[in-house]
Formats: C-alpha cells, structure tokens, sequence
C-alpha cells in the first residue's frame, strides 16, 4: 500500500519520461485555460466584489451562440464578431437589469442573483439553441487540427496543433489582459475601483462603465475559453462545469489576484492530472479529477486563508 | 384590525420573550397546523402530495437546517446536496444492515451520520472565511458525490449504482417503499419536520442560538467577549448537517423511492441555498415559504399552457421554466434582498397599525 502510493508513481514517472511529459503537457493545456476563466472572475471580483458564478454558463452561452449563428449561413470570422457584439450586450443588460438595482447589496445576495443569471441563461439558451451537443467550427476558424509526434528520449509525444493552438492564444490574450490593465487609463480605472470604491468614485470614475467593461472582458474570455473547450468536446450545457475547476483556481490563487489566478490555473491543471494518472486511476478508481484541485486547494488554505497571493486580510473590530 | 394588538399587556418579563407575544400569532399558526396535519391529508390528491406537499416540506427541512449554518452562524455552504446525500446514504446502510430497525428511527439516526461528516468538513471554518469557505465546502460536495459512485459498499453493489428504497412498516402499516401510501409518507415527513422545527426555533431562541448570532455578526468581536468560536462554528456545522441529513433521508426514503449519487449533485444545494435566501436567511418561517414558492412554482407554470389550451411541448416548458426561475430569483432579490419573511414581517406590522398608515 504505502509502496503503490510513494514509491510506485514516481518509478512509473522515471521509467516512461515520454508518457510523464505527455501527462504534463495536458495538464498545462487544460492549466491554461482554467486559468483564462479564472482570470474572467478576478476582474469581476476586484472590480465590483461580486462572486460572478455564470461566468461558465458565459462560456456556453457564447459557444453556443457562435455555431448558432454560424449555423444559419454567417461566415465564421463575422459570426465572431456578431458574438462579440451579443457579449456586450449581455454585459450592459446585466449590469442594467440585475447589478445597478443591487449596489451595496450583501456580497451573497449579489452572488445568489449570479446563479439567477446562470439559470436564466441556461433557459433561454436551450429555447434557442437547443440542448444537443454541436461540433464547434474548428475548421472555418482556421484552427489547425493535426498533430506533431515527438519523440523524446525514443518515446512518444504527441502534440495536438488544437492544444499549441489553445496555448499561445490563450498566453496572448492573458499578455493583452495584463498590459491593458497595467498601461491604459481604463485598465487602470478598473485597477482603481478594486482597491478602493469611494476613492475610486471621488476621482471622478464611473461605476457603470467599468462594471460593463468587466462584464464585456469576462465576455470575450469565455468566448475564447467556449472556442478552445467545445473543439476539444464539442459544445453542449456540459461544457459549464469548467466554471468550476476554476473555483479551486481562485482559492488557490486568492480571488484577487490576478497574478495567483495564472499561477494557480496552471498548477492545478498540472497537479490534478498528475494525480489523476499516477495515483487516481491506480488507486482510487478514476475520475478524481471532479474533486482533487478543491482538497488541494483546501489543504493550501488551511495553511494560507487568503490564498497564495490573496490580498493579506486584517480584520478589526 | 383581526391583527390588533391592543389590550395584550405584559406584566412581566417572561411574559414579553414569550414564544407568541402576540396572540393573534399563536392562533396563526394554530389554523397552519390544523391545515397542514387535518385538513390537507384529508382533501389532497396523490398528485397533490408527490407533487407538492411532500417536497414542500422534504426541501424546508433542509432549507432549515441550511439557515441554521447560513442564516444564524453565518458559515456559507454550497454543499448542502452532499451532506442529504450522507443522509440518504446511511439511513439506506442502516435499514439494509438492520431490517428490523424503525424506520422512523433510522432516519431521524441517520442525521448523527451527516452531523459527523459536516463537522469534519466544518473544521476549515475555523480559519477560512466567507467565499474561500463556499469554495472549500464545495470540495465536501464535489468528494462525497464522486465516493457515493465509487464506494460500492454504500449502494450495496448493486449493478445500478443507485440505492432502492425497501418496504418498510411500522406496526404493520407500510411507512416507505412502493407500497407505503402518499399519506402515511406525508405523516412520517410532516412529523419529523414539526419536531424538528420545534428544536431549531428553542435552539435559535436560546443561548446557542445567541452565539451563533454573534459569530455571524462579526466573529472576531465575538470570540473578545468570550465567545467560543470553534465551538460556536462546529455546534452550528454538526446540528445544520443533521438536519441536512434527516432531510437528505426523507428525501429518499418518503419521496423518491430511489436515488443514483448525481440526483445530490450541485444543482440540489442550489436548489436549498435559492430556497433559503429566497425565503429570508436567518429566518424559520422564511425556509417554509421560500419551498413552497420554489418547489410550488414549476409545478404551476408546468400546469398553466394547459390550462389556457396553449400547445407547448413538454421540453419547451422545461426550459421556460428554468428561465423565469431564474428571472424571478434575481427579481426578488431586487425587491426584497430580505427574503419572503421579511415581506411577511411588513405585512404584519401593517395589520397591527392599521387603518392607520404609522
């Protein structure tokens, strides 16, 4: 026993470098876009302290509405960009409808009218894309489908163009993210209102408009996320519970950090399909990967309660 | 004016804690007795009870015992689902194991078993807070779901994976099963809730109940005036879970018939946390109108196209009713944050000072 779970992975690793590489190279794919998601809920959160659950329904939602409208005859690159245009939307209708009426609300208020936005979604979305699974428009897209076989150390690696694909899109976009933030006055309007609101306000930026900004930038995030996840399994309502993988993303990392969301995404891509190949299969029967990143996530919060680069709390009375 | 306080004095202090002040609140919920233990298993129909009544107080039960932990100790929990389904789980194991036990007594035992695994999963709370906790008791959702499918000793090994619910009687009168009948089910659910309504509202009234208010309110300050924080936490994780529990075992056993490990997957904690915030946390009588307006609501809107001779597939019916779910939580949150109790609570103060508007 104590053999098949200290001992034994580790020959396995050393014994098939190969396999060990390809295991890892999964993982940092799947890492990556675990940690774009992630990346969508910091910004609401630092933005507005609002605990945004329908970001996965959001990847969904403009999945499903990019083969719908590439469905009824619209190239794909125009499809994109209507997509987009639906995206925004949404944001403003959002922030209009659901967050201005509750400023100030409690934070598990705002929280639970996510979950009402979640569920509206999944309503409207089924009435008019209908349930069934769709095969994404990975061709008119350009994304290139092959493979490239390496052969390290005489073994086997197999990339997927998808997945080289996947990564640098998604380093790219994160790079887009970070400068924007970090260079341009909105970025830094947005950095601004998560430090402080009422200082923010007092200098004269708008709440509004960062608030649609967000909405839009977690918008155009869960479409890149919808793109990359439905080629891989096609697109249906399933596709929602990556939203969850990045809950452990944001524990890991600290919810507001944008910094811990990367780091956290890509370590838990990585650590649970380790686990999953080298210790869940073997010993626990398999698909441990629905739980493995929260307890890992849970152990590390034991340790740091407000995550790896989490903002320190102080509390007073 | 048949809510006008006027002439009840109060002449000593017990008198003014007193349960009801107000009398017109005891004969309030006389009549809801009545109703609820008389008058509906008389009139109701079996579509009735499958369909309404019995939900509506399997999802209060567990909407209460959520409310406990959220509403009162203020440790919010997204894993409720898990924890009926440790419920469900061993009043099943103790039924099969023991096949003479009560099975009224196996369910209210099977609570102790949820309690047990709430605490251990509540021990974080001691140092994580607010949505980093949430997450964390989403690691108690996401593990025990996936070891109710695994653990094949829990179903029995059963080729289906899920667990069946035997004919079981008391006194010779079938209680569950297939055989038992939709009102003896609905006595069994009815009682256990009232006794168990009847504990929460002494509990939350009481000394624990003070602590876990304080916890909620601002823990540190709390644990300054002498506070016991891990025993004020775990005290509201263990009697939460088992109430959780007894409800995840109703469920099952006087509701269901059957249950595979996903039916306690996420979107059943949802389902309690809506019903609880819909209905007002830190309220008991919220949890009972939040279910009846949650669980009632689907069952109206599946009823309605038919009833107006609109021809709507069932499929399109399902997903509109997902959708005006949805909208309708997000309204009420908008016009009441507070929940339906203190929609109720408004209500009530009106009648007092009515016809006057103050």
């Amino acid at each position: 026993m104590l053999n098949d779970i200290f001992i034994a992975p580790f020959v396995d690793m050393v014994e098939a470098p190969d396999f060990l590489l390809q295991v890892l190279w999964e993982g940092l794919v799947s890492g990556v876009l675990y940690a774009l998601i992630a990346l969508g809920f910091v910004l609401i959160f630092r933005s507005s302290r609002i605990f945004n659950f329908a970001q996965g329904i959001m990847v969904v939602f403009a999945a499903l509405t990019l083969v719908g409208l590439h469905a009824y005859g619209i190239p794909a690159w125009i499809a994109v960009a209507l997509t987009l245009g639906v995206m925004f939307v949404l944001a403003v209708s959002i922030e209009r409808v659901v967050l201005r009426p509750l400023v100030g609300q409690p934070d598990i208020i705002l929280f639970m009218a996510t979950i009402g936005i979640t569920l509206f979604l999944i309503g409207f979305g089924e009435i008019i894309f209908g349930g069934e699974n769709k095969q994404m428009i990975t061709g008119e897209l350009g994304i290139p489908t092959g493979d490239t076989v390496l052969e390290p150390w005489g073994g086997l690696l197999i990339l997927q163009h998808l997945d080289i694909t996947v990564v640098v899109v998604a380093t790219l976009l994160v790079a887009a993210l970070l400068a924007f933030l970090n260079y341009t006055q909105m970025g830094r309007a947005i950095r601004a209102l998560g430090d402080d609101h009422q200082a923010a306000l007092s200098v004269g930026i708008s709440l509004q408009t960062v608030w649609v900004l967000v909405w839009f930038i977690a918008g155009i995030i869960a479409l890149v996320t919808g793109i990359a996840w439905g080629a891989r399994a096609g697109v249906s309502f399933a596709l929602e519970v990556i939203a969850y993988k990045a809950l452990p993303v944001l524990m890991l990392g600290g919810l507001e950090s944008i910094t811990g969301a990367i780091i956290g995404g890509l370590m838990i891509g990585i650590l649970e399909k380790l686990f999953e190949i080298y210790w869940g299969q073997p010993l626990l029967g398999g698909n441990t990967e629905t739980w493995f990143a929260f307890v890992l996530a849970l152990v590390v919060l034991l340790f740091r309660p407000q995550g790896l680069f989490g903002e320190r709390i102080i509390e007073r009375v | 004016m048949l809510y006008r306080t006027v002439g009840q004095f109060k002449t000593t202090y017990e008198a003014d804690q007193a349960l009801f002040p107000v009398r017109q609140d005891a004969v309030l919920l006389g009549i809801i007795l009545v109703l609820a233990w008389v008058i509906f298993p008389l009139t109701a129909s079996e579509f009735t009870f499958q369909a309404i009544l019995i939900p509506v107080l399997v999802f209060s039960l567990a909407s209460l015992g959520l409310n406990i932990l959220t509403g009162y100790a203020g440790q919010l929990s997204l894993g409720t689902g898990a924890f009926m389904g440790v419920g469900a789980y061993a009043c099943y194991k103790m039924v099969t194991l023991m096949p003479w036990m009560n099975p009224v007594v196996a369910i209210l035992l099977s609570g102790f078993f949820s309690a047990g695994v709430g605490v251990l999963f509540g021990i974080p709370s001691l140092r994580i807070k607010g949505f980093y906790l949430a997450i964390a008791t989403l690691a108690a959702q996401f593990f025990l779901v996936w070891l109710f499918e695994k653990w094949s000793w829990l179903y029995n090994y059963n080729a289906s994976g899920a667990i069946q619910v035997p004919n079981l009687d008391i006194f010779g009168v079938y209680v569950t099963g297939p055989q038992a009948a939709s009102v003896t089910e609905y006595y069994v659910v009815l009682f256990v809730v009232t006794l168990l309504t009847m504990l929460c509202i002494n509990l939350t009234r009481g000394n624990l109940g003070r602590t876990w208010k304080a916890t909620r309110d601002m823990d540190i300050a709390a644990e300054l005036i002498g506070i016991n924080l891990m025993r004020s936490k775990l005290t509201a994780f263990a009697i939460s879970s088992y109430i959780v529990g007894v409800a995840g075992a109703l469920y099952v056993f006087s509701w269901k018939g059957a249950a595979e490990p996903n039916v306690f997957d996420i979107p059943l904690s949802f389902q309690v946390l809506f019903i609880a915030i819909i209905g007002g946390l830190g309220s008991i009588l919220g949890n009972y109108l939040g279910a009846a307006l949650i669980v009632g609501l689907p069952v109206v809107l599946n009823l309605l196209p038919a009833a107006f001779g609109i021809p709507i597939d069932s499929a399109m019916v399902e997903h509109l009713n997902i959708m005006i779910v949805g909208g309708l939580i997000v309204f009420f949150l908008i016009v009441e944050p507070h929940g339906l109790a203190q929609l109720w609570r408004l209500i009530r103060e009106k009648l007092i000072i009515w016809p006057f508007p103050y």
